[in-house]
């Protein structure tokens, strides 16, 4: 009798520590190069899903070092979402290739760059040149700051979790949709706030928000690098101070990884503004979803246009 | 070519379909709102929704198109929802289609350009705006001019040399491995830096590399001249990692496999085991007689995240050849090294400290007496604004054929870089050679980068 139920006891435990790695391993994990891709993920993907990005929303994704702590995420992943465009060319191929995960290699099946699905800005249509700064050839990347591409990319995310998981594939579609229809309201809710200041003149320090600008009819008149990654030069500065006065531009947009001293003195001596606008989700703490880095930057966005009147 | 050419038709083929898809369904539209003098808001909701749709439909597209010429023919196509099924979905009336085509394509192009007018202007490059090129591997050269002021009679360099022109030739092989080339142009001849395959998809995460490589020793070995914290490479692996007066390229390099995995480790420390055989010729480190003379190469690598700015790498090192000293005669060498590495990620375009140390003993069998040579260095380097980094090394290293003489040095560095693919470099290094001669010399060094984007070095 006991030994039967000692027998019994173990089946039970055995079978269960089964079902649960079974369980455990039908959850996807999937790893991203940025937050915002990390954070559209998990919209779609909800709990069936486990995201991890590798660039915090706070660092420039550009310049993220290869660290090899990256690589223990990277070496589990079932899925790996790029933002692509040679966002990540200097960090992200050499982990994927020392990752030893054949997954997520360029063409894999766990694979994704997420720039296939949304409107691509500043294509260039000539010959491209490093004399031009460090022009990305296939595009602008910064691409998730409009959220008609926010959606895109939620709608292609959750098609592809859908195929590399297709007992939940109605699960991630039904996500979406739920998704879509928040990101509408929401959509509304941010269009009304900006709506006042459509066609508004600004100056950006990196060429950040070309896809934010559309959106919200903003005209991004100038930059504070002279060329992409090229740090500002006295020169440009002056220029860029004559060109906010004689065009009254009075709002200057910097992403949080850039120094404010250049962009404080052409505020001061154009008597406008900075503004440290979050380009990536987790910028600062209260952004820390792709809904809440729109309220907060259009927040922060229209009170400044407000107070620059 | 035949790849390009069927490529260039799919091209050619999604673009006819997009306009195809586009140009009726516009023109009619703007056919029924124009004759309208009040259009019912019920027609122009109808219309904007098919706009959008259109609208979603050519990005989609783009997006189709920019993969295809990114990834080549590699891609097994996960969000290529198809397009020849959407042709067919349209049923376009074949005798209108080329016109259809026409406006299609106009119409396009008012409002984005379609990827077909970008392509083969002379002088792009990258691989991606052109079909042709889509398969190219990535390009890059990387220029590395060096000249020397001062006095050094033990071990003089020229006054001006361009050093090293290396090109890298750098591309996904198919779904299972990938190929990197690095050719080294001196100014005389043509060396294989370093060619090998590397297998990314191999089971249980082992990756193994095939080729000619700069062997896992240590820390420094592995880098390439240009990624360099200095101009020249420190003095202990001149001495005791066979660095001659006829070879200014020094350390292990050589052909042969090497294989490393990632040791499964607890609390977010990185273990990462490396075990390397090579033919066993290295300059005048190692020398084989014999097919069986090999040499092996074994790292062993722990990192970890102090915190999310600051963490520590620690390494260590084995290497064992034959030597040219006689018929049977060995050189090992033992290897530790530690990185500790600073970058606030808030700021980490303008700021990062770095300091670094590794420590090497030498074995060699020689007659009549076998020599235990022992040497190091120390390093730190400090980012304190964009694009200016300064630095300083200290060198001491006994010599691995007489470890009775010792040669010391002390370096001060200044970096400055322009952009990321320009670099100029000073370097003032004093030296005390055992022969009791101290040499003051300035290096002056600028590297210059065409082509592909390269990985940033860690």
């Amino acid at each position: 009798m006991n030994s039967n139920r000692l027998f019994a006891a173990i089946a039970v435990l055995v079978s269960a520590v089964l079902f649960s790695a079974t369980a455990e391993a039908k959850q996807l994990y999937v790893v991203t190069s940025t937050t915002d891709m990390a954070s559209l993920t998990q919209e779609v993907g909800g709990d069936k899903i486990k995201v991890e990005a590798i660039a915090k929303g706070y660092q420039d994704p550009h310049f993220v070092e290869a660290k090899p702590s990256f690589l223990l995420k990277l070496r589990q992943a079932d899925l790996l979402i790029s933002v692509g465009l040679d966002l990540e060319i200097g960090w992200l191929p050499p982990l994927v290739t020392q990752s030893g995960n054949s997954k997520i290699q360029p063409g894999g099946a766990g694979s994704l760059d997420a720039s296939q699905f949304a409107a691509i800005l500043e294509k260039p249509t000539g010959p491209v040149s490093r004399a031009m700064g460090d022009v990305h050839p296939l595009g602008n990347p910064h691409y998730w700051l409009d959220p008609d591409n926010g959606r895109r990319i939620a709608k292609g995310i959750a098609t592809k979790l859908g195929a590399m998981d297709p007992g939940n594939a109605a699960y991630f579609q039904q996500r979406f949709q739920d998704f879509d229809q928040r990101l509408t309201d929401a959509e509304k809710r941010w269009d009304t706030q900006m709506a006042p200041y459509r066609g508004r003149k600004v100056v950006s320090y990196h060429k950040s928000w070309p896809n934010f600008a559309k959106h919200f009819g903003l005209n991004v008149v100038g930059y504070v690098e002279p060329r992409p990654g090229i740090p500002p030069s006295p020169q440009h500065t002056m220029e860029l101070m004559a060109q906010m006065k004689r065009e009254g531009v009075k709002l200057i947009m910097v992403e949080p990884y850039f120094d404010l001293k250049t962009p404080n003195s052409v505020a001061a001596a154009a008597s406008g503004k900075v503004v440290v606008m979050l380009p990536s989700v987790g910028g600062e703490p209260q952004a820390g979803d792709y809904f809440k880095l729109f309220d907060y930057d259009v927040q922060l966005l229209s009170s400044a246009f407000q107070q620059t009147q | 070519m035949p790849t390009s050419i069927r490529r260039s038709a799919l091209h050619a083929f999604l673009i006819l379909t997009c306009a195809a898809l586009l140009a009726p369904r516009l023109v009619s539209s703007a056919l029924a709102q124009a004759p309208a003098a009040a259009p019912t808001s019920a027609t122009t909701d109808a219309d904007r929704a098919t706009i959008k749709e259109l609208v979603e439909r050519v990005i989609a597209l783009e997006g189709q198109v920019r993969m295809l010429q990114h990834q080549g023919a590699t891609n097994q196509g996960s969000g290529a929802a198809g397009a020849p099924s959407q042709a067919a979905d349209t049923g376009t009336p074949p005798e209108s289609t080329s016109q259809a085509a026409a406006q299609g394509q106009s119409v396009a192009s008012q409002s984005e350009p379609v990827p077909a007018q970008t392509t083969e202007p002379a002088g792009v490059y990258g691989g991606a705006s052109s079909m042709a090129k889509a398969l190219n591997p990535d390009i890059g050269i990387i220029g590395n001019f060096v000249s020397a002021t001062g006095r050094n009679r033990i071990n003089p360099s020229p006054s001006f040399t361009l050093q090293e022109s290396e090109v890298s030739l750098q591309a996904v092989v198919d779904p299972y491995a990938r190929a990197d080339f690095f050719l080294a142009f001196g100014e005389e001849g043509v060396e294989v830096e370093e060619g090998y395959v590397t297998f990314t998809a191999m089971p249980g995460g082992f990756v193994p590399r095939l080729g000619k490589m700069r062997a896992a020793f240590g820390r420094v070995n592995s880098f390439h001249n240009h990624n360099l914290p200095w101009v020249d490479r420190p003095l202990v692996t001149f001495n005791l990692m066979g660095g001659s007066l006829d070879e200014a390229d020094i350390g292990i390099k050589d052909a042969g496999m090497s294989v490393s995995r990632v040791i499964p480790a607890p609390g977010g420390l990185f273990l990462e085991g490396t075990g390397q055989v090579f033919r066993g010729d290295s300059g005048s480190l190692f020398q084989a007689s014999r097919r069986s003379d090999v040499a092996v190469v074994g790292h062993l690598k722990a990192y970890k995240d102090l915190t999310e700015s600051t963490n520590l790498e620690l390494g260590g090192s084995y290497a064992r050849g034959h030597n040219d000293a006689g018929a049977d005669t060995l050189t090992q060498l033992y290897g530790m090294d530690a990185t500790f590495r600073w970058r606030p990620l808030r700021r980490s375009i303008y700021r990062s400290f770095a300091a670094r140390t590794e420590v090497m003993w030498s074995d060699r069998e020689q007659a009549p007496l076998a020599q235990h040579a022992f040497g190091l260095y120390a390093s730190t380097e400090y980012q304190f604004a964009r694009r200016w980094q300064g630095g300083l090394r200290f060198d001491w290293s006994e010599r691995a054929r007489n470890a009775a003489l010792h040669d010391s040095g002390q370096a001060l560095v200044l970096t400055f870089s322009p952009s990321e693919y320009n670099q100029i470099r000073g370097q003032f290094r004093r030296t005390q050679y055992a022969e009791g001669q101290t040499s003051n010399e300035l290096l002056m060094q600028v590297l210059f980068t065409l082509g592909a984007h390269g990985a940033h070095p860690f």
